[in-house]
């Protein structure tokens, strides 16, 4: 028996398809497992097909798995749709009164799931319970597990009854003896007992919001976008409990707007949004970088260009995110890899911000956005918050209250001047969009253009002195080298360790901050192999562009852009055929 | 020691930036009356903050002594209510022109009115874009002939006041740059006035649009009979279009969206990683 499964349940959106997944993968992870999840929605509320996938392992799990292992179809489509992707030899699980399955060399357990729910149930509702129970007495995990998920989730929930309650309980008992009864056991995917572990179970957005709050983020102002609305949600219900504030704006020229108003009155401050929300903000991104205040935004990307595929994943606003808005502006981008790193990373970009006062934008994406994996607890600890530089208590006596005689954007070997807050005491300064000079006052001579302009760079360069470098992962001999940015890490890591035990030498580089770039580490990556994949999911190889004009690296371009993130087995692929 | 000015006078509250404005802009009134009427309420220049977007009179800030921030066309209005959510112990005036706040900037005034949060806003409205010399503004007269509308304006004249009052507006008035004596008194009861205030300041362009002796001719004070409780014998001064009412037609007090965000924040502990990732165990 494998410890290990990765079960698909494809189903119509509105029928449990995803909270049915969700429980499962709250119940693995709760007794004991690593799980990673991935999920589909169609755009719409209710109807449309959807997917829910979640790999549980003992072993720690870095990607979303290469093809299911068990296929649950809730109905024909999902059937047409999924059973390409269901392994030679796994399972396919299907309601008989829905279709009669082509014959075919997978395992088929035929369970009338509908029958169930209505005769034997009545209420129909209770279809995901029948699933689940049927999951459990089929490949292990003990029924106490998902009751126990259950009946914390339906507590909550606003239609909680006792009534109900009870038949969802039973619908699991029902199926979970139906199979046993009924079923003979022919596959060989069957979880066993682990230990317990300190882990916690959340989405990429989840941890977003744990990060911003943990860096002491005390203002959020947004716009409703999928799939960035989660992280608003979180933080308008979350922010007043930590003594911050919360503001809906009106659309996202307001909401980042409102954010550097927050930001200029010295409060840690952010916003969260995709791309269409993104390609609004850009006037104020230049203001954040013109005016030297410190803003994090949030860009959980989607499938564009335009509307696009608002409920699919994309890595297509990387370009955009280096360059967004008119003339020479300098901003940080940080693109975290997964759930940890939406955590940890995003207190760095709120660091960040402070410190070299500029504009952070955090790259999430819709799969990691949705991506629940267990993490160690201790991963989630508290870390030292960056303040913003002041001007010394010396400089405002000299200076004296309200007189505009500070020189705010002063010229510094680091390009970071102290940066007054309004408040009792404090020297006063105009911000302003408008080129200016060191007190802040408009100046459009040449040379005070050029020492501004060098000055605002030089926090880059600053920045990129003070990060730590990426580390390599893979052979140190390698031949072949990988480079990518974002959520795809995991799957590039299984690829890279499937290529070393086939004999391959293989390495990857898999930077968080991709702008500043760390120059250095990168040129001495490429240097070290023969020949480098750049492996992205959007069409154009942003990052490969990107590599290309600034080292002349002549990458062997790997792109996938359907909307689904790579699989390991996609990286792999793309090894086999280079060494080929 | 830092010194804090005990009795300011206008002039504590002027900066060493030259305004940038033609000789005779009605913007230099205004900027006077708004010296004046910090003076005249003592506002500490270290703890207040002047917000505007662009254009002429989006200059502004750069010459107050206060805190100041010149954002970007049309943004004004959300940065400065940010800053308010974020700091309400701070006193914040947003200012800009017509183009500001009727034109780019148009919906944000909408939200700011219904929201309430407690800032105020003083509009220098001369019917014209000044600053990219002489087109069209919404508050143009309709056929009027500008180098954007050579065969004359099409479209209707925005009501500043008639619009603001269907939003809820809290607080709202109308000034003159010729009288900056009233204007003064308008913004210290603006500034005064827990909510959003709006005060619509009829400020001419001497370049573009020379309106000096029509406003001189319509300006007309609010009798002191007018009621500035009922909104609907506001919007009777607003609707007139051959007076130009001037004073203040209308005051609310409810509360304000900052106010009540900051209730809120009242049992407020420092966030604790370790009881807040409970949840995800």
């Amino acid at each position: 028996m494998v410890n290990e499964v990765t079960i698909r349940i494809g189903g119509e959106s509105g029928e449990g398809t995803i909270s049915g997944g969700d429980i499962l993968a709250l119940a693995a992870a709760r007794w004991g497992y690593h799980v990673y999840t991935f999920r589909t929605f169609p755009a719409e509320i209710l109807g449309g097909p959807c997917l829910f996938q979640v790999r549980i392992s003992d072993a720690p799990v870095k990607s979303m798995g290469d093809f299911a292992d068990v296929l649950i179809c809730l109905n024909k489509e999902a059937y047409d749709r999924n059973i390409g992707e269901l392994r030679a030899g796994g399972v396919l699980i299907y309601d008989p009164s829905d279709f009669t399955p082509e014959a075919n060399d997978k395992i088929s357990y035929a369970i009338p799931f509908n029958e169930i729910a209505r005769k034997e149930m009545q209420l129909f509702q209770t279809k995901n319970m029948v699933m689940l129970g049927a999951i459990s007495g089929l490949f292990g995990p003990p029924l106490e597990a998902i009751v126990q998920v259950v009946q914390s989730k339906l507590s909550k929930s606003r239609k909680s009854s006792s009534a109900l309650m009870e038949k969802n309980m039973l619908a699991l008992d029902v199926a979970k003896r139906y199979v046993t009864e009924r079923t003979t056991k022919q596959d060989q995917y069957r979880l066993g007992a682990v230990e317990k572990a300190d882990r916690v179970i959340l989405n990429g957005n989840q941890a977003v919001v744990a990060g911003a709050l943990a860096a002491r983020c005390g203002f959020f102002a947004g716009y409703p976008i999928t799939p960035a609305s989660d992280i608003m949600e979180g933080l308008a219900k979350e922010l007043p409990q930590v003594g911050g504030t919360f503001l809906q704006a009106e659309d996202e020229m307001a909401a980042l707007a409102a954010v550097l108003g927050a930001s200029y009155g010295g409060v840690r401050s952010m916003t969260a949004t995709s791309g269409p929300g993104f390609s609004l903000m850009t006037e104020l991104i230049g203001l954040s970088s013109m005016a030297e205040l410190p803003a994090v935004i949030v860009d959980a990307q989607r499938g564009g260009p335009s509307t696009g595929l608002p409920t699919k994943m994309e890595q297509s606003d990387l370009s955009f995110a280096l360059n967004a808005g008119h003339g020479d502006a300098p901003r940080i981008v940080i693109a975290p890899a997964n759930v940890a790193d939406c955590y940890n990373l995003m207190i760095l970009a709120f660091n960040m911000a402070e410190r070299y006062q500029m504009p952070v934008l955090f790259l999430t994406d819709q799969s990691l956005t949705a991506r629940v994996e267990s993490v160690e607890r201790n991963v989630f600890q508290a870390q030292e918050v960056q303040e913003r530089i002041q001007p010394q208590k010396l400089e405002q006596e000299l200076v004296g209250v309200g007189a505009q005689t500070f020189r705010r954007y002063a010229y510094t070997a680091s390009g970071i001047s102290p940066m007054s807050i309004p408040g009792k005491g404090a020297p006063s300064y105009t911000a302003t969009g408008l080129e200016h000079d060191e007190h802040g006052h408009p100046d459009y001579e040449p040379e005070d253009h050029v020492a501004m302009m060098q000055k605002r760079y030089r926090k880059l360069a600053t920045a990129a002195a003070e990060l730590p470098a990426p580390t390599r992962y893979g052979d140190e001999d390698a031949v072949l080298g990988i480079i990518g940015w974002g959520s795809t890490e995991g799957a590039i890591q299984e690829a890279v360790d499937h290529a070393r035990a086939n004999g391959y030498k293989v390495a990857a580089l898999h930077p968080r901050v991709l702008s500043p770039l760390p120059d250095e580490t990168i040129r001495t990556f490429i240097g070290s192999v023969q020949k480098v994949i750049v492996a992205e999911c959007n069409y154009s190889g942003q990052l490969a562009n990107l590599l290309g004009a600034k080292f002349g690296l002549q990458a062997i371009r790997v792109n996938k852009f359907g909307g689904i993130p790579f699989t390991a087995a996609d990286i792999f692929r793309a090894i086999e055929e280079v060494h080929q | 020691m830092t010194q804090s000015v005990i009795n300011p006078t206008p002039k504590d509250y002027k900066s060493e930036v030259k305004p940038t404005w033609c000789p005779g802009c009605g913007d230099f009134g205004v900027l006077n009356a708004t010296y004046r009427g910090l003076a005249g309420l003592k506002l500490a220049p270290d703890q207040t903050v002047v917000v505007s977007g662009i254009g002429c009179s989006s200059r502004f800030p750069h010459f107050m002594k206060t805190f100041g921030f010149h954002t970007v066309h049309g943004r004004g209005l959300p940065v400065a209510q940010g800053l308010k959510m974020a700091r309400p112990d701070l006193t914040v005036v947003a200012v800009g022109g017509d183009g500001d706040f009727f034109s780019i900037g148009a919906g944000h005034l909408l939200h700011a009115a219904l929201r309430n949060i407690d800032i105020t806003v003083v509009v220098m409205d001369n019917e014209i874009y000044g600053l990219t010399k002489g087109q069209t503004s919404p508050t143009s007269p309709q056929g009027h002939v500008t180098k954007s509308t050579p065969y004359g304006l099409l479209a209707s004249q925005f009501n500043p006041l008639a619009t603001v009052l269907t939003l809820n507006t809290s607080f709202v008035a109308r000034g003159y740059s010729a009288k900056p004596k009233e204007l003064a008194a308008l913004i210290e009861q603006g500034i005064q006035h827990k909510g959003f205030s709006f005060i619509h300041v009829l400020s001419p362009c001497p370049t573009f649009y020379h309106t000096f002796d029509a406003w001189d001719a319509s300006v007309t004070p609010i009798s002191a009979n007018h009621d500035t409780s009922n909104r609907a014998q506001a919007m009777v001064l607003a609707m007139e279009t051959e007076k130009q009412y001037i004073g203040l037609l209308y005051q609310q007090e409810r509360p304000t969206m900052d106010q009540a965000a900051h209730h809120l924040v009242q049992q407020a502990k420092p966030f604790d990683i370790n009881q807040y990732m409970k949840r995800f165990a």
